[in-house]
């Protein structure tokens, strides 16, 4: 690739980056339900012993990481200090979640309307960067003139910490609410940017070649040529984005406060309910695994067998 | 002799690398006559496939000028379709749609969408895919890929169609049969072909003309060879033809004595 800011290590960067870590902790969650189903759909001519050898062989490795990971935890929290056990939190979780969406006023609202503030924080921050980043984006990638005038803004701004730009927003916006969604809406932009550029970029020269004999107008290449081709790229942008969006809204919203689960857990800990952090966390995590497995799903329906 | 839908004049092409200046073709003269089946061959590396993306104004000669049909090649264009080697079929596109494509560019402006559908589905049809309208490049095998390919190319119903090692990534078998799909092709549309080849059995088989090409750096032409053997030509006929094998040997000649490769 030429001189451009846009460079694949940039890109792997911010693969290997925040987004992808705290995801893990809760991958490990997840696949304790599958062996139930894998076992009812077996096909009666391979022989039992070679199915449950196989179902142990998927399930057992998680299944071992979340005991692995209960038992650090109650280790942890047996030996003293003043983190609860699992069992102490098991039991506030039941009592959370007996009713997640019970509304005492803006002050106390269940978890749920606190998860779902966030989301809709996260979905309109995003989904303006997305309007902005995604076109700016086709333009940095098909014009190298852009993508020299602009190399330098992106540079310096990406690596600022979205949390930075809070107080302009609060300036700005007045209020404490689309400040949070203007730093949703910074952090979701780069990986935007970056990967439809990124994308445009890498459109194989054969296509162009195509485009070129059959001197195809700047709106078909866009819509038949460049749009298809870009959107494996433009969708692992949204999925970083919405991963990194997804960390920062817990920090943002311990800064403004309102309702949102950033909030929820500052508030808890003013409350002193550590078990209730914890929850959080879960809950966190399994949100953000969730937003990322659709994501991928997405894109698994976009990528054409390129052969 | 009939209209001359190609010509090129004294055209010459370097590259600048780090090393300095690289010449890779000079003074080249060729004119193409309409319905001619010209075919361009030497060894890798010989610039063959640098004249032909000349042609197509794929890249812009240094040195020289390109006409097609009287006027200077400043770009590419639909009359000078293109068959990739590598097919280059959009793979999100169905076999249909990646030729309806083409023709739309063409013949968007005065036909509507049902005339247009046709054309693309007769191109289809005229390679034996019109079985497989709907289906996506991945799902098809290579051969058939380059079958799309050309039935894109031809479906422009271009001034000339320009192919560079259209089968080259094939297996022989089915080499042979696009081959003689090409020639019934051609006998049907009269179409004026430039075709770039590394393949003596195919040049032969398939030109009118054949261009041999020098060996790089600054390769330039060589031979012409006239091919005069009658047309429709069948390849199991032709294996024990006199001229189909004195053609041949005219070509391995040139190529395995006068242009001997240095070993790469």
């Amino acid at each position: 690739m030429s001189a451009a800011i846009i460079t694949s290590d940039k890109v792997v960067q911010m693969t290997s980056g925040a987004a992808a870590t705290p995801v893990r902790a809760a991958n490990e969650a997840a696949p304790v339900v599958p062996p139930v189903v894998a076992a009812a759909s077996r096909e009666p001519r391979t022989p039992v012993s070679e199915i449950l050898l196989n179902i142990f062989k998927a399930v057992f490795p998680p299944i071992a990481g979340m005991v692995l990971l209960i038992a650090v935890w109650a280790l942890l929290a047996g030996s003293g200090g003043s983190i609860p056990g699992p069992l102490p939190v098991w039991e506030a979780a039941k009592v959370l979640f007996a009713d997640p969406f019970y509304n005492n006023g803006p002050n106390d609202l269940g978890i749920g309307w606190n998860v779902l503030s966030s989301l809709q924080r996260v979905g309109i921050g995003f989904g303006f960067a997305a309007l902005v980043g995604i076109p700016l984006g086709f333009i940095i990638g098909r014009f190298a003139f852009m993508n020299a005038m602009l190399d330098p803004i992106i540079s310096l701004l990406r690596p600022v910490s979205p949390l930075a730009w809070l107080p302009i927003g609060l300036l700005v916006f007045k209020q404490a609410d689309p400040a949070a969604t203007w730093t949703i809406f910074i952090c979701s932009i780069w990986p935007m940017i970056i990967n439809t550029a990124v994308g445009v970029q890498r459109v194989p020269q054969d296509y162009m070649n195509v485009a070129r004999v059959l001197d195809l107008s700047e709106w078909k290449i866009v819509t038949k040529i460049l749009f298809p081709s870009v959107l494996p790229y433009m969708l692992t942008g949204i999925r970083l984005s919405i991963g990194t969006a997804w960390l920062v809204i817990v920090a943002a919203e311990m800064l403004t406060g309102g309702v949102g689960i950033g909030f929820w857990v500052w508030d808890e800990w003013n409350n002193l309910k550590v078990e209730h952090i914890i929850i959080a966390i879960f809950v966190i995590g399994i949100v953000g695994l969730l937003l990322e497995q659709f994501l991928l799903l997405l894109a698994r329906r976009f990528s054409y067998g390129n052969s | 002799m009939s209209k001359v839908i190609v010509k090129v004049e004294n055209a010459g092409m370097s590259f600048d690398t780090k090393k300095g200046k690289f010449v890779a073709l000079r003074d080249i003269d060729l004119t193409i006559a309409e319905g001619e089946f010209v075919t361009l061959i030497g060894h890798s590396g010989c610039g063959k496939s640098t004249l032909l993306n000349l042609i197509a104004g794929l890249t812009l000669p240094t040195s020289g000028n390109l006409f097609c049909d009287g006027r200077e090649i400043a770009g590419p264009g639909p009359e000078r379709a293109v068959v990739f080697q590598n097919h280059s079929l959009l793979p999100w596109l169905t076999c249909r749609e990646n030729v309806l494509l083409a023709v739309e560019r063409v013949f968007g402006r005065k036909e509507g969408k049902g005339k247009l559908k046709a054309r693309a589905e007769a191109a289809l049809e005229m390679v034996h895919m019109d079985h497989a309208l709907d289906k996506l490049p991945h799902e098809i095998s290579g051969g058939m890929k380059q079958r799309v390919g050309i039935a894109r190319a031809f479906a422009m119903e271009p001034k000339i169609l320009l192919m560079d090692e259209p089968f080259g990534a094939l297996d022989a078998l089915t080499r042979a049969s696009l081959q003689d799909e090409l020639n019934g092709v051609m006998e049907k549309t009269g179409a004026t072909v430039v075709m770039v080849t590394h393949d003596v059995d195919e040049a032969v088989l398939l030109s009118d003309r054949i261009v041999m090409m020098t060996n790089g750096p600054a390769a330039t032409i060589g031979e012409i060879l006239e091919v005069k053997l009658a047309r429709p030509r069948d390849r199991l006929k032709l294996a024990h033809d006199h001229d189909f094998v004195e053609y041949r040997a005219a070509l391995l000649e040139f190529l395995y004595q006068k242009q001997v490769k240095k070993a790469a």
